[in-house]
């Protein structure tokens, strides 16, 4: 069992690799470039997942890395040394496709073996590893099948260890779980994180879903408009986002755009909030249109202006429905003059307010943020 | 290939099960006026071309059919003909190497452009083809005219370019739609791995679209071995194709030598063809 759970000594590599983007641009020749000025700067056995909206110019940076697309302007580096100009082949990454990109016409093993014999490696030792990493992915003995013989999950698995049997620089995923079903999904995942933990080289991970980033990464780096919106652990994304887009893709928010700068106090429509000064984000201070925004789970309801505990700020609803989610609800507010749509989330407990009644939402000062929009 | 990822990970499923069920359904029988149909236009195409077999055993110096006895005199007379052993040797090795010059000329030509999008792209790939819609004698005195000027005229090197250019179109075709199937991301992975793109084209993109390649090279040798408008034009007394021979053999000669001529290029070329139907279709069957 001890053979399942830790890495095997041939496919195990000594280190991760620094990989540092300084001021990285990929023009096409349209409109805009496809990446701005991109810096990045990913710890050796970091896990860095590189999140957005597709078009942000998350894919573009990877293929950057792998060295599928050659730089308009910037550099790229391994552990300090410029690869801007070396061709993929010499890079020494490993690459997972969402589609697989197993080769057809070999089997398994011959798969696995490729790197391998790539590299010039004795037969003995191509056949150890083999046997080694598919091992560690746990598909021992699938060594003579060919890749259509195979489920999406096991063909996914076979390109893991294809990608790390030669043990490499980093290791690129790009969308690696976008063909795969829900329950699929969470499998791969977990063993995508346990790979990282045993091998513990380098990942860097392209997607689009916010859930998946946030179980994991280390870091998240935001991409939108081919530049990169925030760079940071998932819950400093999640709890401290310096700009609405950032509040937006991770999780849900309540929004309410301010109608004076952030200063000590935050004004929306007939409310004037109590601002609390750590919450507005260093973009939010640079001045300029800004946003309060909420988590869902920070608002309560209460009946009245008066339940409101101190240090809250508050705003009057109505509550227009409750979605149940199984481990709690959350009811749909329309908040304030205009309506605007808003989420609390409400104990199981809490028996609740009714349909159409005017409540009021709060929040306590310290939970919300002051966000450039 | 996404249809088949829904399934579990750890279930065991050969992929082919729904398929083979969906190919053993019964389809609609097919109508006896379609049958004679399809016989009769079977027949009609190949029954001209089969006519020679039975007049290439006649004992007979003259054209006969039906032959009035059997003989082996007239394959007798084409293997030991110096002209005619030296015609076939000739087409023989003018297909092989015109064969060879179209197929990695129409290959690369395909793989570099399945890659390119655009006007210019568009305008190659007409140019190329164009010996496929244009008039054999309009060719042939164009490349006449060429070659006279370059020395060409009735010499191996000329009938080499000559039906390699004709066969290009052929390898362009069919190599194209080999990779209409081929996954780009390969090359990619490939790369990732550490393979540089020639390596990678030699264990990844040529095993995959092998079939292509082979079948192009299959028709441009076949184009080749059989054409005769240009050869008629390249002639010279020392250097000429098969094709040239027998058109000689019937307007000069009245050799009826031709029909054992005919027969071994018929059974040759189809055997040829038979036999990469059988190498492709057991490597497509794995």
């Amino acid at each position: 069992m001890s053979a399942t759970t830790t890495v095997p000594a041939s496919v195990a590599t000594t280190t991760g690799t620094r990989i540092l983007l300084s001021n990285v641009v990929k023009d096409y020749g349209l409109a805009t470039p496809a990446v701005d000025g991109v810096s990045l700067d990913i710890e050796p056995g970091e896990f860095m997942t590189l999140l957005g909206p597709s078009g942000s110019g998350k894919t573009t940076t990877l293929n950057l890395i792998a060295g599928f697309e050659t730089l308009t302007a910037g550099a790229i580096a391994f552990n300090g040394t410029d690869v801007s100009t070396l061709p993929p082949h010499k890079r020494n990454l490993g690459m997972l496709f969402q589609n697989y990109a197993l080769f057809p016409h070999m089997t398994v093993a011959q798969n696995v073996a490729y790197p391998l014999r790539e590299r010039r490696l004795p037969k003995a030792e191509i056949a150890r590893k083999v046997a080694d990493v598919l091992k560690l992915v746990q598909l021992t003995g699938r060594d003579d099948t060919y890749p259509a013989q195979l489920s999406g999950g096991q063909q996914q698995r076979v390109a893991l260890a294809r990608a790390i049997v030669f043990g490499p620089n980093a290791l690129l995923l790009d969308e690696p779980l976008g063909a795969l079903d829900r329950n699929l999904r969470a499998t791969l995942q977990a063993e995508i994180q346990r790979i990282h933990r045993e091998v513990g080289t380098t990942f860097v991970f392209v997607t689009h879903d916010q859930e998946e980033a946030m179980t994991l990464s280390d870091r998240i780096a935001l991409f939108n408009n081919g530049r990169i919106e925030q760079i940071g652990t998932p819950e400093a994304l999640y709890r401290t986002p310096e700009t609405l887009f950032t509040a937006r893709f991770l999780g849900d928010s309540n929004v309410f755009p301010l109608t004076e700068p952030a200063g000590g106090k935050a004004v929306w429509e007939d409310s004037t909030w109590a601002v609390d000064p750590h919450t507005i984000s260093a973009r939010a201070a640079e001045g300029g249109p800004s946003a309060l925004v909420v988590r869902p789970e920070d608002v309560r309801i209460a009946a009245g202006a008066d339940a409101v505990p101190p240090n809250a700020n508050c705003v009057a609803a109505t509550v227009r429905g409750l979605d149940y989610l199984g481990a709690y609800r959350t009811a749909v507010l329309s908040l304030g003059r205009g309506g605007v749509v808003g989420r609390a989330r409400i104990d199981a407990v809490e028996t609740g307010p009714l349909i159409d009644r005017p409540v009021v939402a709060w929040w306590p000062v310290e939970r919300q943020r002051v966000v450039a929009v | 290939m996404t249809a088949t990822v829904t399934r579990p990970a750890d279930a065991t499923p050969p992929a082919a099960a729904p398929a083979t069920r969906r190919r053993d359904r019964a389809i609609d029988a097919i109508p006896w006026w379609l049958k004679l149909i399809g016989t009769v236009v079977a027949l009609y195409l190949i029954l001209p071309t089969l006519i020679v077999i039975p007049m290439s055993f006649s004992s007979a110096s003259t054209f006969q059919f039906p032959p009035k006895d059997f003989s082996l005199r007239l394959y007798e007379n084409f293997f030991t003909n110096p002209v005619w052993l030296s015609a076939l040797r000739n087409s023989v090795v003018v297909a092989f190497l015109a064969a060879l010059l179209a197929t990695v000329v129409g290959t690369a030509a395909a793989l570099g452009l399945h890659n390119l999008r655009g006007r210019l792209a568009r305008f190659a790939r007409t140019m190329l083809m164009i010996s496929m819609v244009t008039p054999a004698v309009v060719i042939a005195v164009a490349v006449y005219i060429s070659f006279l000027e370059w020395q060409l005229v009735g010499t191996f090197a000329g009938y080499v370019l000559a039906h390699a250019a004709i066969g290009v179109p052929f390898v362009l075709v069919s190599v194209t739609g080999a990779l209409g199937g081929f996954d780009p991301k390969l090359l990619r992975a490939s790369a990732s791995l550490g393979a540089p793109p020639l390596r990678t084209f030699w264990f990844v993109t040529m095993p995959l679209i092998g079939r292509g390649i082979v079948t192009g090279a299959v028709f441009a040798f076949v184009t080749s071995f059989d054409e005769v408008v240009i050869a008629l034009f390249l002639r010279s007394p020392d250097v000429q194709t098969l094709p040239v021979q027998m058109y000689n053999s019937v307007t000069v000669e009245i050799d009826p030598t031709i029909a054992a001529s005919s027969s071994v290029v018929v059974t040759a070329v189809t055997a040829v063809c038979l036999l990469v139907q059988f190498v492709g279709g057991r490597r497509k069957s794995r």
